[in-house]
């Protein structure tokens, strides 16, 4: 009877043991905003999934998931079917992912570019894109003959604006003639309206475009055009061999294996990280030998400055576009103003749309 | 030479029975399609056709899904059996769906802050009154100018988006939130009570069950409801019998967009808590297949809004499980509404075999 | 914004670029309703012919046979509509619509294995004229093969409506099926005929995004392109000339707009991309007014299912 007893109490245990976990095995879901094959932004997220499939421990995905109403149950899917740790790769899952880590406290989140971690199983993490487009700017501002820089930008939000701030003030550093123009397309994905908006401002005069979007149409028309262009998220080198001078990359593998083997090792802490070219999660693609081997040397060199901290991309003195001083002269912009960065440096034409 | 002679006859009848087994045969035949792009595309066809139909809806969170999805699709298919019962081609119900969560979102922001049973009926009642409006437009130009429904209709869609995309772009967009493309989150008085906890099946889908038995109520229980089936039979009878064809024609656009306006307001003040440029996934568009799917008929809505909903759930299943492309949902939705529609020629003609006759060539 | 001569023509030849798709999608689809048949499957068609002529493109390397496959699949594809909506008599709108639906799924399906490939060079005409002729260089000259035709195409299209028999007998059968059958027109050839010849023109609408514009495969690429075009031939009142105009208008909006941006001016931008639906709904209003005026091209059987009991 005891026995009997005993053996009902385990294998009840046991069933609710895999109805509360469906699978023993640790398992890593990914949530895109985009198809993995989007060459930008979502390909590189994957290339980070394969990176930890790669050290031994299974992913699952479900790309082109839409930030609407569709995405929490996604995200609580992949919660219920056994996943550890959960990924959520666009800002807009930033209030389904908090929603899903309260119901799953032994779940663990990570929420790319978002600032809220309203719970301690929610960990949000982003890139210095910033310190790329520093990169960037400088050789722009060496490269063109026009002195008309085209940027290609998807919404006002602050990291766009820093992105277009540090390309200008890199840029101004080396050529103080340049004039940023720039397009807002209002999605971060289109081709169609990005290679557009491209070719309006090479026909206004850009002989270097720059996009803050993710498909490689942009590289594609200025290939066409002959005249320079830099890649966005992902080495887009394939895409126009002759015009990209380089490409900022996002590589989150590094981290997402980290943070994998945290989780599956139980050392894993909520934390806010936000790496940059030191950390690796910022990484720029082989520079274009066109540009001369002297020019070069110089980028490679401000990168290896900005890696270790001996530059910054926001150095003082800096003035708004009204002239009204943001960073003094000697010190560097803190990470809170980076964060909520809503300005035009000075310099930088036009209005921030509203 | 020969050749199988057939005779094709318009039957006088239909008789009811076929009429709500075709969509059967429709859905049918789409498992048989699916099973079909399955094995092509190098899955197991059971195994994929079950992670899409049966896995999706195998727990309470499930069911309480496929029920949240259900809810906008029934209630604009509802809105829209008015209109196509009646002949008027109203296929903007994602542009009232928008325009209703413009309205109703605008009131919810307005009463930001504010507490009181009162603010969430107020915002259903301005979503509604939203996608009213919106759907006068295509009526009214109709009735008086003559205007096709279909195209203006349609047009409106693309203009409710924008407005949209702009609104939370710009003027609206939540001044603490960086700028980025969406509002404030609407405060908790201004969103649907969930009917459990930790489901996110919410309070909307009384609307929805309510509209369902209004609208069997008008359509079977009153004379407008009969004018509605009459003038879709034939427009010469109707204005034979006397009916004001104007006024029916802005009082099934008006009920239509009311709907889609509900399903609007039911969706950011639901699921959503606030305006974003994604508040609706072609839920409108979807609801045409519901519509049809259902027979133009309230009960046979319900049970399609459920099939239809299913197809977006099995897409995501399908994909955390197998991999399995997300894009299968639409193949499968336009599979359904081609076989339907197709296998309604069963419905109004008979097929006659004469046997087989020599052909002289 | 610099107003020299050149950069005008060089504006008008990117808007000349941008408009081709509109004008290929919508002189298919005007022919389809001049025939009396309203195919709402614009869309689906042209992203069905983007994702062929792309995936023809990278299997076979060869850019002829990539155009060529785009319109026969999106020939391919019409027929499901015309099966449907002539032999089985099924309602236009929902056929339509359904079709979309269907292609937009189906592509994407297709397009799995060929997205992030770069595409091919397609072959430029008369590219050394276009910088040395100042102002009309880059307005007629660079440009691919496909959008010469796309120009070409609606006065082709004009000149096969009006002084053609076959022209004629589509526009008798689009005005009136009955009286069209009773002087022994076979209807259901014709009309297939007009539904098969709107899905290859949209193909090659696909084709010219996903091989010459953007040339890539890319999910939804036609980007609601297919909608514009549908709206394009009610903004030209079935008029193929007027389809031009209007394609230059509305091809015009988005990269004025653009511009705009660039020179440094504040514009509402979404706003102005909704101007297109807005003029197009105008100009049915404004036609539709008037009983003569809409007699004059619009196809009177528009939409409505013709059954010839035998």
């Amino acid at each position: 009877m005891y026995k009997y007893f005993l053996r009902y109490v385990i294998s009840v245990l046991f069933l609710l043991g895999i109805s509360g976990q469906a699978n023993a095995e640790f398992k890593v879901g990914f949530v895109y905003v985009g198809p993995t094959g989007d060459h930008g932004w979502t390909y590189q997220h994957d290339e980070g999934r394969k990176a930890v499939e790669a050290a031994g421990i299974k992913t699952t995905y479900v790309e082109s998931v839409p930030e609407g109403a569709d995405a929490e149950r996604v995200i609580r899917q992949l919660a219920q079917s056994g996943h550890d740790l959960i990924f959520t790769t666009s800002f807009g899952y930033m209030d389904p992912t908090n929603k899903v880590a309260k119901d799953f406290p032994n779940v663990k989140f990570e929420h790319a570019t978002g600032y809220k971690r309203e719970h301690s199983n929610v960990s949000t993490y982003s890139a210095r894109f910033y310190e790329g487009r520093t990169l960037l700017g400088h050789m722009a501002g060496k490269m063109t003959k026009t002195n008309v820089i085209g940027y290609i930008a998807s919404f006002p939000i602050p990291e766009v604006i820093r992105g277009i701030n540090a390309m200008t003030l890199a840029a101004q550093k080396v050529n103080p003639d340049i004039k940023t123009k720039i397009v807002w397309v209002f999605t971060w994905y289109d081709p169609g309206k990005e290679s557009e908006a491209a070719q309006a401002l090479i026909d206004q005069g850009a002989d270097i475009i720059m996009q803050h979007t993710d498909s490689t149409a942009p590289v594609q028309v200025a290939e066409k055009a002959g005249v320079w262009s830099f890649g966005q998220a992902s080495d887009m080198q394939r895409f126009a061999p002759k015009s990209i001078l380089t490409s900022i990359i996002d590589d989150w593998a590094p981290y997402y294996v980290e943070r994998s083997i945290a989780a599956r090792d139980g050392t894993w802490k909520q934390q806010d990280t936000w790496h940059g070219l030191k950390e690796g999660m910022v990484a720029m693609a082989p520079y274009n030998s066109a540009m001369g081997s002297d020019l070069v040397k110089e980028v490679e060199q401000l990168q290896k400055d900005l890696a270790s901290g001996k530059t910054h991309s926001f150095t003082g003195p800096i003035y708004d576009q009204k002239g009204n001083i943001l960073v003094a002269a000697g010190s560097v912009a803190d990470d809170g103003m980076l964060a909520g960065m809503n300005v035009y440096v000075k310099g930088v034409e036009g209005d921030i749309p509203q | 030479m020969e050749a199988l002679l057939i005779k094709v006859e318009k039957r006088n009848d239909v008789s009811p029975s076929i009429y709500f087994l075709t969509p059967v045969l429709a859905i049918f035949l789409t498992l048989i399609g699916g099973a079909i792009i399955f094995y092509v595309l190098g899955f197991n066809p059971i195994e994929a056709l079950k992670f899409f139909f049966i896995t999706p809806i195998s727990d309470l969170y499930g069911l309480s899904e496929l029920l949240v999805k259900a809810t906008p699709l029934c209630l604009i298919a509802i809105g829209l059996s008015f209109c196509f019962k009646s002949n008027n081609w109203n296929i903007g119900a994602e542009g009232q769906l928008i325009f209703g969560g413009i309205v109703g979102g605008g009131v919810a922001l307005l009463f930001y802050g504010h507490e009181g049973f009162y603010v969430l009926p107020i915002i259903i009642l301005s979503g509604a009154i939203g996608g009213m409006i919106f759907a006068m437009i295509p009526a009214i130009l109709k009735t008086y100018f003559n205007t096709n429904e279909i195209l203006v209709s349609l047009m409106l869609v693309y203009v409710a988006k924008l407005l949209l995309d702009y609104l939370v772009v710009g003027p609206w967009s939540n001044p603490e939130g960086f700028n980025f493309p969406e509002t404030r989150q609407f405060s908790e008085s201004a969103r649907m009570p969930i009917l459990f906890d930790g489901l996110r099946i919410h309070a909307g889908i009384f609307i929805t069950l309510a509209t369902v038995f209004l609208s069997w109520l008008i359509l079977y229980k009153t004379y407008l409801g009969f004018q509605i089936k009459v003038s879709g039979l034939s427009l010469k009878t109707a204005k034979y019998a006397g009916y004001k064809g104007k006024t029916m024609i802005i009082i099934v656009f008006v009920i239509s967009g009311a709907c889609a306006g509900l399903a609007g307001v039911g969706e950011i003040t639901g699921p959503i808590g606030q305006l974003h440029r994604n508040i609706s996934p072609d839920y409108g568009f979807t609801a045409i297949i519901v519509a049809f799917l259902g027979r133009l008929n309230p009960v046979g809505i319900i049970f399609a809004s459920l099939v239809v909903a299913l197809t977006y759930l099995g897409a995501e299943t399908a994909q955390i499980f197998l991999q399995v492309p997300k894009y299968t949902g639409q193949v499968f939705q336009g599979m359904i509404l081609f076989f339907l529609l197709g296998s309604d020629y069963l419905l109004f003609f008979k097929i006659k075999f004469l046997g087989l006759r020599k052909n002289e060539l | 914004m610099s107003f020299d001569i050149n950069f005008i023509g060089i504006l008008i030849g990117a808007i000349m670029a941008s408009s081709v798709p509109l004008i290929l999608a919508a002189c298919g689809e005007l022919i389809t309703e001049r025939s009396g048949v309203l195919n709402l499957g614009v869309e689906g068609m042209m992203i069905i012919g983007a994702i062929s002529g792309f995936a023809l493109m990278v299997v076979t390397d060869n850019l002829f046979l990539a155009v060529m496959g785009s319109m026969l699949s999106g020939l391919i594809i019409s027929i499901i509509f015309a099966l449907l909506t002539q032999s089985l008599l099924t309602n236009h709108v929902a056929t339509g619509l359904a079709l979309t639906i269907f292609g937009i799924g189906m592509s994407a399906m297709i397009g799995k294995n060929f997205v992030g490939i770069p595409g091919k060079e397609f072959p430029l005409l008369f590219v050394s004229l276009k910088e040395s002729v100042p102002f009309f260089g880059p307005i007629f000259f660079g440009h691919s093969i496909i959008l010469y035709f796309a120009f070409l195409l609606p006065f082709l299209t004009n000149y096969f409506l009006k002084n053609t028999k076959v022209g004629l007998i589509v526009r008798a059968v689009g005005d009136s099926p009955t009286s069209a059958s009773n002087q022994g027109i076979n209807v259901l050839l014709v009309r297939y005929s007009c539904i098969l010849y709107g899905g290859a023109m949209c193909g090659l609408a696909g084709a010219y995004l996903s091989l010459i514009y953007t040339p890539q495969w890319i999910e939804n690429m036609t980007g609601g392109r297919g909608w514009i075009a549908l709206a394009l031939v009610v903004f030209a009142t079935w008029s193929p000339i007027k389809v031009l105009i209007g394609a230059l208008i509305f091809g015009g909006i988005t990269i004025l707009q653009l511009h705009m941006q660039a020179v440094g001016l504040r514009i509402p931008v979404q706003l102005l991309s909704a101007l297109p639906y807005i003029m197009t709904i105008i100009v049915l209003v404004v036609i539709s007014r008037d009983s003569r005026k809409i007699k004059l091209n619009t196809p009177t059987s528009l939409g409505q299912i013709f059954y010839k009991e035998k």
